[in-house]
């Protein structure tokens, strides 16, 4: 019995280590590639580490190229579409858990259509829309079309999470002489902030954290350090938080 | 205390007409800037995007823009291109899934055991998915070369390849790279969504399971299965349509090629509107995308349907 | 204070009907308790009364003033909840003083009144605490330290005590009495426990169905069940039944027995009858007598205070209360005794109480 139960240990330790193996080497790669002298890239391509690091790319990157200003940008897009994505789809996903209405399926119907068509179609009528505004080549625009892009989904994911959270709570808010919309911002709201803005907002932030830059590993791995740095902070709230009762009790 | 009512019983609700309307209105207030977002951002543009399927609309060429009917479509019917690119997109769309959920799930099962370092190696686990998409694309387009990655050589090491070559060169096997991207791209949220599903699973159930007397085995089947069952269902539904519209790993490490063996529907789209800039051609693909994506969900719609009812 | 009337209310949730045609009016100061089995309508009738649901049809009206329309912040009363409903992340303190912050209450006022309250309830040192570092006995204070803090104009409770375990409860139960006695609130209270309803309420409404079966004080319930349901619900353990038949002036049981008619009732020759009696009120006998009965003990389960003796008698598994210890011996005779005074007569027609 005991022999078994070490050697299922052994086992279910290797296939984890064999994971983030798998998950951890293209990343390690990148880097790698990203400190390999360009005269060296070539001749030592397939080395697992060149025989002589530099971080010239990354000079370069960081004083010859638009990157800085790219990474500001990106940083301020990313932020604004996260913080709006937050606010939008919580109130989308707060209707869509406590009301029952007509529309309703109406509207899951509709987020579920915008998962459902491949979104290059869309970028020519947008350009023709969004140019008349002004907005084809402003951060706003951006903002608002990354924040269209990822409303439906994060709507679902705030549904879910309202959903864990007992009625009961709203109805003692509004007892106690809360509006309903009262109840939702101090008391709904807190209660779900701390488990979805980061899921929620962050990931939106991570996931179009790197619009495009120049095709550079070391931009890449620059871009990437961000955004690694938050993934690993959140991703402990997203599994917390899609479990729903992850705020009750 | 059965009193009669001579009159009729007084009606329970006289608010006045403008506050019925208020407490109708309630919900969509809610949602409003979702819609009004999705409507302007995405659902007009769709529309636009869907009359052009119908119309000849080619950028840099003033003169385009005539209505033209179902020419595209036409065209489509005969383009051998596009039939080669929807078995690709079948190809690429379910093993690309099948693969992602399969490794998701075992990797969410390792991972729901309580071990030292968990929290670490979970963390480490679902970095994949903080990459953007094009920097996957890249970052694998460069593993498989052999003059800078290093899996040809380890495939040669290993004697599966005769010879350290590009897998993405080989029209044979040139679907495999970016299906091998996507899988280590998308196991995270495969993982994830099915973690949490786990989590939720009252642990009393495997306790009473076991005093009842079944194995490992029989407690995976009669209750992590059924458990997982929705959350499986919903997460392959909208991931298998996503993957189907996920052209960006393929338009940088193939770019379709080579000789179209791994062009996808999706990236055959994005090679008509971007490299000939045909628009109009572009739409009438994405139009007849949509519609299988639309069929296909409907059909699982139904299937599930069926299935909840049958139980 | 204020008295609360209910009027005519009726319930439907799409086209179920959960409640029927509910007249009820509840006196200033009046603690009043809903008793009825699981899914009977207490819970929606005491959140119609709050405006947390629509009301179908009626009128319920405090003080005179018609609330049908009026949002439930805007109502003044207080309810605590069977789960408790605390805001997981405010502390205690922020938990009692919520209601009086979104009434602009003036902080020294706020400070005051949620000081007085926790003294009350002993919660001071429990105030910078979250709901989740406390115990369920911790977090029911809590939730009715919310109530009373800000003095409204009635409270409704839900099922406060089920789920504290049976000790605490009878704790609690003492203190909510207590706290009523201090502060004279008018009160709705539901439960289905019929121990609860009798020692907290001035008067007992029972529901079953969506329909009131019975209003009064409680040994009025105990001693004249208006009908079936009421008879079976109140008292423990319950109410014996049994069934038999009006025949020649005697009711005859379905094993062929005999029961006496109490004096003064008038029965129809051949009508279904339901004879109740609740087991304190058998008599065990020594010896034999003229109209007494004679069964075998079936079974005998001590309850520490009195012991619980099953026999079969009267076509039925008949239960006794007794508070003498070692009388019965399983498988030993037995002689009973009931006093006709101490029956009571259900017509099975209607269930409707017979005289
Ligand atoms: N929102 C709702 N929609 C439809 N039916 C409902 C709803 N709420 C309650 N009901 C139904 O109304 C009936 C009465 O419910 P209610 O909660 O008032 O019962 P209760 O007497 O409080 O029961 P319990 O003692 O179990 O709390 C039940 O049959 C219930 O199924
Ligand atoms: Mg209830």
């Amino acid at each position: 019995m005991t022999r078994k139960r070490l050697i299922l240990t052994v086992l279910h330790r290797l296939a984890v280590l064999a994971y983030v193996a798998f998950a951890l080497f293209p990343l390690f790669w990148l880097l790698k590639v990203s400190v390999t002298p360009t005269s060296l890239l070539y001749t030592e391509g397939v080395r697992l580490w060149p025989s002589q690091a530099s971080l010239e790319h990354y000079k370069f990157v960081l004083t010859h190229s638009s990157f800085p200003t790219f990474f500001l940008n990106s940083t301020i897009v990313s932020a604004s579409t996260a913080v709006i994505v937050t606010i939008v789809s919580s109130l989308a996903g707060y209707a869509m858990s406590r009301f029952v209405f007509r529309g309703k399926y109406w509207i899951v119907g509709l987020l579920l259509l915008t998962q459902m068509f491949p979104l290059v179609m869309l970028i020519a009528p947008m350009f023709k829309m969004l140019s008349p505004l002004g907005l084809t080549n402003s951060l706003t625009g951006l903002v608002i079309v990354y924040v269209a892009f990822n409303v439906p989904f994060a709507t679902f994911l705030m549904q879910s999470f309202f959903d864990g959270i007992p009625k009961d709570l709203e109805d003692a808010a509004m007892i106690d002489g809360a509006t309903r919309f009262t109840a939702f911002r101090q008391i709904i709201l807190p209660l779900t902030l701390k488990a979805t803005t980061f899921p929620v907002g962050l990931l939106s932030f991570v996931s179009k954290f790197s619009v495009d830059f120049g095709q550079m590993m070391a931009a890449g791995v620059l871009a990437l350090i961000p955004a690694c740095l938050f993934f690993l902070l959140i991703q402990r709230y997203l599994v917390q938080g899609l479990t729903a009762g992850a705020v009750k009790g | 205390m059965t009193s009669t009512h001579a009159a009729a019983p007084p009606n329970g609700d006289r608010r006045t007409a403008k506050q019925k309307i208020a407490v109708r209105l309630e919900p969509w207030l809610y949602s409003a800037p979702v819609l009004i977002l999705i409507v302007a951002i995405m659902l007009v543009p769709l529309a636009l995007g869907v009359s052009y399927a119908f119309r000849d609309i080619r950028l840099l060429n003033p003169f385009s823009g005539a209505f033209v009917g179902l020419k595209h479509f036409r065209e489509l019917a005969g383009d051998g291109a596009f039939r080669g690119a929807l078995v690709n997109t079948l190809w690429w769309t379910f093993s690309s899934v099948i693969l992602q959920f399969l490794f998701g799930l075992i990797l969410a099962l390792l991972l729901n055991q309580p071990f030292k370092g968990r929290a670490l190696a979970q963390a480490l686990c679902f970095l994949p998915w903080a990459v953007p998409s094009f920097l996957s694309g890249l970052d694998w387009a460069w593993m498989f070369n052999p003059v800078v990655g290093p899996i040809p050589h380890w495939l040669y090491a290993l004697g599966i390849m005769s010879e350290p070559s590009n897998i993405l060169s080989d029209p044979e096997t040139a679907m495999w790279g970016p299906i091998v991207a996507n899988v280590w791209w998308g196991i995270p949220f495969f993982a994830i969504t099915m973690l949490a599903a786990l989590q939720a699973i009252p642990k009393d159930l495997y306790e009473a399971a076991e005093i009842d007397g079944a194995g490992p085995i029989e407690r995976f089947r009669s209750i992590t299965v059924p458990f997982l069952a929705p959350t499986m269902a919903i997460s392959i539904l909208l991931r298998t349509v996503w993957i189907a519209n996920f052209a960006d790993l393929i338009i940088v490490m193939t770019n379709g090629g080579p000789a179209d063996r791994t062009q996808i529907v999706a990236s055959y789209i994005f090679t008509q509107a971007f490299r000939r800039l045909d628009f109009g051609y572009a739409s009438a693909i994405a139009l007849v995308l949509l519609v299988l994506l639309l069929a296909y969900s409907m059909l699982i719609v139904i299937l599930r349907q069926t299935m909840l009812s049958r139980h | 204070m204020a008295s609360i009337t209910i009027e005519a209310i009726t319930k439907t949730f799409g086209a179920v009907p959960v409640l029927h045609d509910i007249d009820l009016s509840i006196g200033d100061g009046e603690f009043v308790v809903l008793v009825g089995p699981s899914g009977c309508g207490k819970s929606t009738l005491l959140r119609m009364i709050a405006g947390l649901e629509d009301i179908t049809a009626g009128e319920i009206r405090i003080d005179d003033r018609r609330i049908n329309e009026v949002a439930p912040k805007d109502r003044d009363i207080a309810m605590v909840f069977q789960s408790y409903a605390l805001y997981p992340h405010m502390t205690v303190a922020d938990n009692m003083s919520y209601s009086l912050k979104l009434r602009k209450t003036a902080r020294e006022k706020i400070a005051e009144a949620v000081g007085a309250a926790a003294g009350k309830l002993g919660l001071d040192p429990l105030l910078q605490r979250r709901p989740k570092a406390l115990s369920g006995g911790q977090r029911q204070r809590v939730a009715m330290g919310r109530a009373i803090v800000r003095h409204p104009k009635a409270f409704l409770f839900d099922e406060p005590l089920s789920n504290l375990d049976a000790r605490l409860r009878e704790q609690m139960r003492a203190e909510i009495k207590r706290l009523h006695k201090s502060i004279g609130a008018t009160s709705v209270y539901v439960t289905h426990d019929q121990i609860e309803a009798m020692t907290l309420a001035d008067r007992i409404v029972a529901m079953h169905g969506g329909i009131i079966q019975q209003v009064g004080n409680p040994l009025d319930l105990y001693d004249r069940p208006a009908n079936l349901f009421v008879a079976g619900f109140i008292g423990s353990p319950a109410m014996n039944f049994v069934e038999g038949h009006c025949r020649a002036g005697v009711i005859e049981t379905t094993d062929g027995s005999k029961v006496a008619i109490p004096d003064g009732i008038q029965l129809a020759e051949g009508q279904a009858i339901t004879i109740g009696v609740r087991p304190e009120h058998v008599r065990i006998v020594a010896t034999p007598e003229i109209g007494t009965y004679t069964a075998r003990v079936d079974l005998v389960e001590p309850t520490g205070f009195g012991t619980i003796v099953h026999v079969h008698l009267l076509g039925q598994d008949l239960k006794i209360y007794t508070l003498e210890r070692g009388i019965a011996v399983v498988g030993q005779p037995m002689h009973i005794a009931l006093d006709s005074a101490r029956l009571h007569l259900f017509d099975r027609e209607t269930t409707n109480r017979i005289g």
